[in-house]
């Protein structure tokens, strides 16, 4: 086991003294002298024609300073995926959903704005829209985006091996259908930004984004302002979780009246708009034929899904891909199929959310794993562990699983959680579930096609000597990759963490792809890994000259320079004490420390800087949409979750979960704790009771934190988490992903759970008391 | 239309005029640059926007500023004042791992340092019970919980 100084401790954030004493600044707390305020106006109808806009009541309005249609922001269509490009800032031809947006306005404080917008004339021609995947892809249905007849707007057909084949060499097949329903991101902070364009032609847009990078260039394509005077700062933002992702029409409406009035410009999304902007958790239909042999191997795999992505594509045709890519992966399955089908219907737009693609099918299969293990009369968890892969192995869809600790965190949780005790033993009303999980480590590929690095990283030695300056552009949203990222500098540079400053989040500081997938700890992280290196390097380099001492016999630990045999190093410190005469904190003591070896590198070479920058290695994979799940590691993880059933009411309450994640190596311990009780907190809502609900006019009847409800503390239980460490070959010291994996698990070992406590089978999300009792009821009807 | 009110912010007194629709939430970060407070919703519903007021957590946007005329107001940025070392409970958050991204953690802060005022040794279900209107999305709310706990403990020390 290898010594470190700095990394696999629980040091706390970087960030946690400014969040601790209100002194953190997000989007919306940031202000400009002469600055305007912004807001849009949306549609109210689901799908109409836009016939005319008058704007000229609205601009009569003292205080308004600009109003912007599409007549001045022009059509250039943007989106995630450059195939599927097929948004535009407003609406010109039609609106598509009820949110849609078609205007801003620009005035001297909002309720001037406001005032504005309300005077905005809009005469549309209704058309007909759909609020359902079935309804839009039925004969003769109007399209939504003329590309797109049938309105599907992407679909994928992969087979590995050859699945009806093997299914009439299975002892037992059975097919079960699952769906979930649209998930809100249900981030506390909303969504935010402030523009300013200069007399020089440069735009700075502060925002609360998850990726600065793709908001660069989107807002370049959109704007048509070369990308290199666009700058995107993320100040802190209050968790993001997908639906952040990607470039937003506040972001680029403000941008454009900054443009325009030469003034900054501040907008920010109420909560109901972020719920109509959306871009969260897609509604998913999925229908799974699995076939088992006898002796609980797991054989073939169908797997048909309808995802219902609402107006636009958002992030949708990754997760069309995901849906079907990630479910096998976990399981020694040679056969795998998938028809997945990305519907346009006229909602606000479903993207990536936490888990991205993989949630909806890892709960549908792992409860019907935990179906067939009864079937076959074996426990859930050895009908696991006879199927879990290991590290090593490659999956028929050419994951290469390059450490993969699966088998350790069924082991783990099933001996912490007292399983064989417990596992069809609890009261009625008691019971206990298991489920796997699995995902990507970062994404293989950018999201649009480049060879592009994913992440860069300098670092640079403040001339005294004294600080370590770590500048990247990845994102901190929350999840704590400034802290990782600090650790990780600290420690491959050799000195203490709080001698490492770090710069974060502006595409000034290079290139990095962003918070999504859950790549940053591994990629921004090697990234950060090599700056640190090769800035250590330097500095031993300088000292060796100086001291006549081979390099291979000095490193730097802890913030001293650490020689293999004695050296006298007085010139050093003489050298350092003359040049710093009069300055705090003088060098003494019988090391020498790295400031003086750091000042001494400057006084010999100039300033001291070292770059790092990451791309994934060669990837598995030549058949098409390959590109989507194959990443350079993959995370795991195992949950075991106990439940209690009211049987007068169906009221389900989560008591206890169990739950171990394979992170490869814990750059943080506490920080990976975080991200897995986070995790299980929203996969917790998900199953219970999140569910974005619209009327028959396509409006979200609940777009509030009171209707709409996510977990309170009275709602999560606490977790026993477990941190599995498999020694990624591939990540930045071993590590690897556990901000999204961790989700996994959580809805089926929550539905295998239930099914123990009472025997019903739930195959819709949320389980709300009324679903689990009509179960009940239906289940006495049939006795 | 605006009125003059008079508040207590922090142990500052304050005499300022606000306009009769505008909302605590928005006097204090519009007018007077606390913008530690944070509106999340603006409904009353997540909690991010919760000081306290005469001794008691209530959610700033759902109170009129007007309402608060010669109230005495604790906002994040009186409990460690003056940049001095920070208080027990907040020590204990940036301790346990108790913050992500930081957009609760004001009103968290608040809703337990008024809890433990009035209970200094609660229990779980005491705390959870207390926090149960300041919604996290990031936490999960164990650490937070586990936060509490500690603070009760070094609070009762002192």
């Amino acid at each position: 086991m290898k010594e470190f100084s700095v990394i696999n401790t629980r040091l706390p954030r970087v960030d946690a003294w400014s969040k601790a004493t209100g002194e953190a600044r997000y989007a919306a707390d940031l202000s400009m002298p002469n600055m305007l305020y912004a807001v849009l106006l949306q549609s109210p109808l689901a799908h109409a024609k836009i016939l005319n806009i008058d704007t000229s009541a609205a601009k009569k309005i003292i205080g308004v300073k600009d109003i912007v249609t599409y007549k001045e922001a022009g059509t250039i269509h943007y989106g995630v995926s450059p195939a599927r490009y097929d948004e535009t800032m407003f609406c010109y031809d039609k609106v598509r959903y009820v949110g849609d947006e078609i205007a801003a306005v620009a005035a001297v404080d909002l309720e001037t704005a406001m005032e504005a917008i309300s005077l905005i004339k809009v005469d549309y021609e209704e058309l007909p829209y759909y609020l359902n995947v079935f309804d839009a892809i039925k004969e003769g249905a109007v399209s939504i985006h003329d590309d797109y007849p049938n309105n599907i707007g992407a679909e994928v057909h992969q087979e590995f091996g050859n699945v009806e084949e093997a299914l009439k060499e299975c002892d037992y097949v059975r097919t079960d259908k699952f769906v979930n329903k649209k998930q809100d991101g249900a981030f506390l902070e909303p969504q935010a930004c402030l523009a300013y364009y200069d007399l020089n032609g440069n735009l700075t847009l502060y925002s609360s984004t998850q990726t600065p990078h793709y908001v660069q260039r989107t807002v370049s394509m959109v704007l048509n302002i070369p990308i290199g005077k666009v700058r995107v700062i993320k100040p802190y933002v209050g968790g993001g979780f997908g639906p952040k992702a990607s470039a937003n029409t506040i972001e680029l409406a403000s941008s454009l009246l900054s443009m325009r009035t030469g003034r900054p410009i501040k907008m920010i999304m109420t909560r109901e708009q972020v719920f109509l902007h959306s871009r969260g958790r897609h509604q998913f239909y999925h229908e799974l034929t699995t076939g088992v042999k006898k002796d609980g191997t797991i054989y073939a795999l169908k797997n048909t899904c309808y995802l219902d992505g609402g107006a636009y594509s958002s992030f949708g045709i990754a997760t069309v891909y995901y849906a079907g890519s990630l479910l096998g992966a976990p399981y020694k399955l040679p056969h795998m199929k998938y028809d997945g089908y990305r519907v346009y219907t006229n909602k606000p737009a479903c993207g990536a959310q936490r888990g991205h693609g993989g949630v909806a099918a890892r709960a549908a299969w792992e409860q019907q794993l935990d179906i067939i293990a009864e079937e076959l009369g074996i426990d859930p968890i050895e009908f696991r562990l006879k199927n879990v892969r290991e590290k090593g192995e490659v999956t028929c869809n050419d994951f290469n699983l390059s450490s993969f600790g699966m088998k350790e965190c069924l082991e783990a949780i099933r001996d912490k959680s007292d399983w064989k005790n417990k596992k069809g033993k609890l009261p009625k009303g008691k019971g206990i579930g298991v489920a796997c999980g699995f995902f990507v480590s970062g994404a293989g590929y950018p999201i649009y096609r480049s060879e592009t690095f994913h992440s860069t990283a300098m670092i640079k030695l403040s001339e005294d000597g004294g600080t370590v300056e770590l500048y990247t552009a990845a994102a901190e949203i929350g999840q704590g990759s400034d802290t990782v990222l600090t650790m990780i500098a600290a420690e491959a540079l050799g000195v203490r963490y709080e001698d490492v400053k770090i710069y974060s989040g502006s595409t000034d500081y290079g290139v990095d792809l962003g918070a999504y997938s859950s790549r940053q700890t591994l990629m921004s992280g090697h990234a950060v890994k090599q700056a640190a290196e090769e800035v250590k390097a330097q500095v031993l380099e300088v000292l060796s000259k100086r001291l006549n001492v081979p390099v291979e016999d000095i490193d730097i630990k802890d913030g001293f320079i650490i020689f293999k045999n004695q050296v006298d190093f007085s010139s050093i410190r003489s050298y350092y004490v003359k040049e710093h005469r009069g300055w705090a904190e003088q060098p003494g003591g019988d090391k020498l420390t790295f400031k003086e070896a750091a000042r001494i590198a400057y006084l010999e070479k100039g300033t001291i800087v070292g770059t790092g920058a990451y791309k994934p290695g060669e990837l598995g994979g030549k058949y098409k949409g390959a590109t989507v799940g194959t990443s350079p590691a993959y995370g795991c993880s195992a949950q075991i979750v106990e439940v209690t059933v009211d049987m007068e009411t169906g009221k389900v309450t989560v008591d206890k979960m169990t739950d171990a994640h394979d992170c490869g190596f814990a750059i943080n311990r506490t920080n990976v704790e975080g991200q897995m009780q986070g995790s299980l907190s929203m996969g917790l809502g998900e199953a219970l009771f999140e569910e974005v609900k619209f009327d028959d006019k396509g409006r979200v009847i609940n777009p509030t934190f009171g209707e709409y409800r996510i977990p309170t503390a009275l709602d999560m239980p606490n977790v026993n988490t477990i941190i599995i460490e498999s020694d990624e070959p591939n990540g930045p010291f071993g590590a690897k992903e556990v901000g999204e994996g961790a989700i996994m698990p959580t809805i089926p070992a929550i539905l295998n759970a239930i099914y123990d406590a009472v025997g019903v089978r739930l195959n819709e999300l949320p389980v709300t008391s009324e679903r689990v009792y009509n179960a009940l009821k239906e289940k006495e009807r049939k006795k | 239309m605006k009125r003059l009110i008079n508040l207590i912010i922090n142990n500052k007194p304050y005499e300022i005029a606000v306009a009769t629709n505008k909302t605590l939430t928005q006097v204090l970060r519009d007018d007077l640059n606390l913008l530690g407070t944070k509106e999340g919703c603006g409904l009353g519903d997540c909690g991010a926007c919760t000081v306290i007021l005469n001794g008691r957590p209530v959610n700033s946007c759902l109170v009129l500023a007007v309402q608060a005329d010669g109230c005495e107001i604790e906002t994040i940025e009186g409990v460690a004042p003056d940049g001095k070392a920070l208080h027990p409970i907040q020590q204990a958050f940036v301790d346990q791992g108790a913050i992500q991204c930081g957009f609760c953690t004001p009103g968290m802060i608040l809703s337990a340092k008024s809890l433990l005022e009035k209970n200094p040794k609660p229990t779980e279900e005491e705390i959870r019970e207390a926090i149960s209107g300041n919604l996290c999305r990031c936490t999960g709310y164990q650490k937070i919980v586990e936060a509490i706990q500690v603070a009760s403990k070094t609070m009762k020390k002192r």
